[in-house]
């Protein structure tokens, strides 16, 4: 077959390789250390259920993504002759990623925005907001559906759930941790506790700015991929910019309440400058702008 | 999809694969044995994408089509940012499918694969309607298409092709990706 056009970034592969495996190795070690603790002071049912209640918890977040997200975002599912254009995209998008189509869905809010969820591309869903089909030419939106199809198509919703459980383990123990340990008459069980309490502060730290890395890698890896897609990087690029924009001007009061989602946002819901960049979601907009115009550059090459 | 595909992100856009236009000779006789007239018409329709590398490998293809001088080329856009390239060659589904088969890897050649969304066959129905056998490339796959008026399609009609066709080539299955080409400037 001949070349082509598509180039993967080794480097983005291998960082967000290395993370995973950082991730991976955290689990083990934590995973080994409760374990051993809990084994060595035995008789510590409660903790026991709490914790099984809270991987429950994270399973079920993961398992009903899709709808929860809709229901949080408030979005109606919108049917093709509700929504005949936005369909009619959404297609022709499938079709040249050979995906199967995932629901599409429609917020009634301004702030310009747009996410995928689900846990895997049969059970997923994209959803945008009636502020970014005010503010984008179709082009524009299309490069913002492509960015949201190349998420479900990478399986990020799934990615992300299974590297942020951890986070929320161990911030479960840090919160609970010495109201669980305080009630301990035995001195071995408090130091056991002391020692999962202090590990988990560790881990949780840990393992929040890995999984806020993981996130930005996926975001530039979405980037990469729509843009492929659609074969349109700039028009990708000049949502993006457009939006940013408008993010700014918009009162931070409504943000807030998308907080909760914003992890899978086309562009984080939150004021850039106040949160530092070891801690975003998203990558900085001129680094997603500087990767697609290098990836336009290329399409562009006789 | 992989283990690693999932953890490390798609690596690869799915690639198109050319060959089995080569059977559509074969459904063209299955398709007229049940009163369907081939009109000698087809089509390819690919994304237009940014940059003029893409109009330069379909220009090649163009004068290819055209050499012979039997066949007429047309090149039309649609709304949705994709480009048609129309060939006609009355009569000649063989030459037809060569003709659609040169497009396709002149395009695939510049390394355009993934942006291939299709290419059609035109067929005029019993009823008198357009009816489109639909290449779909990422599958490998074609379906039936008959647009009937704005956004209507003749669904028991595009069911009773399927059946007529399934031994010939292969047919979607998966009918929730018999995609609509609202739009085909030979499908109207």
């Amino acid at each position: 077959m001949a070349r082509s056009r598509f180039r993967s970034d080794r480097g983005l592969t291998l960082r967000m390789g290395g993370v995973s495996f950082g991730l991976g190795l955290l689990y083990v070690a934590f995973g080994a250390v409760l374990i051993s603790v809990f084994f060595n002071s035995g008789g510590v049912g409660g903790g026991f259920i709490a914790l099984v209640i809270v991987l429950g918890m994270a399973w079920g977040q993961w398992y009903f993504s899709d709808t929860l997200a809709l229901k949080s975002m408030r979005a109606q599912v919108v049917e093709p002759h509700q929504a005949p254009e936005l369909h009619a995209m959404i297609d022709r998008l499938c079709a040249l990623a050979d995906m199967p189509k995932p629901r599409v869905a429609v917020a009634q809010t301004d702030i310009p925005n747009a996410f995928a969820t689900g846990r895997t591309p049969n059970h997923s869903a994209v959803c945008v907001t009636t502020g970014i089909l005010q503010r984008l030419t179709a082009d524009e939106l299309e490069g913002v559906l492509a960015h949201e199809l190349a998420h479900v198509a990478n399986r990020d919703v799934t990615v992300m759930t299974v590297a942020s459980t951890l986070g929320l383990l161990a911030g479960f123990i840090t919160r609970w941790g010495m109201y669980l340990g305080a009630g301990r008459r035995d001195r071995n069980g408090a130091i056991g506790f002391l020692i999962v309490f202090l590990v988990s502060i560790v881990v949780y730290a840990i393992s929040f700015v890995l999984t806020r890395s993981l996130s930005r890698y996926r975001e530039l890896s979405a980037d990469r991929s729509g843009a492929y897609i659609t074969g349109r990087p700039s028009q990708l690029a000049s949502a993006l910019s457009k939006i940013s924009g408008d993010m700014a001007q918009i009162p931070s009061r409504d943000l807030r309440d998308t907080g909760a989602v914003s992890a899978f946002f086309f562009a984080p819901a939150l004021n850039r400058d106040s949160v530092s960049a070891m801690f975003s979601t998203h990558p900085p907009l001129e680094k997603r702008l500087a990767q697609l115009a290098q990836i336009s550059a290329e399409l562009g090459e006789q | 999809m992989g283990l690693f595909d999932a953890i490390l992100g798609r690596s690869k856009p799915p690639e198109a694969d050319l060959d089995i236009l080569f059977q559509v000779p074969q459904a063209v006789l299955s398709l007229e044995a049940q009163g369907f007239t081939f009109t000698g018409t087809g089509g390819v329709c690919f994304r237009d994408v940014e940059g003029n590398a893409d109009n330069l490998s379909v220009d090649e293809a163009e004068q290819l089509v055209r050499l012979d001088g039997t066949a007429t080329v047309e090149r039309s856009d649609d709304s949705f940012g994709f480009h048609w390239l129309t060939v006609t060659r009355p009569g000649d589904a063989p030459g037809l499918c060569t003709d659609l088969h040169a497009v396709n890897s002149g395009l695939a050649q510049a390394g355009f694969s993934s942006s291939l969304l299709c290419s059609t066959v035109v067929f005029t129905a019993p009823d008198g309607g357009p009816l489109g056998l639909v290449y779909l490339f990422k599958r490998g796959t074609f379906y039936p298409f008959a647009p009937r008026g704005e956004q209507r399609r003749d669904n028991a009609l595009e069911l009773q092709v399927r059946g007529a066709v399934a031994n010939d080539v292969p047919v979607e299955s998966d009918l929730s990706r018999w995609l609509a080409l609202w739009g085909a400037p030979h499908l109207a």
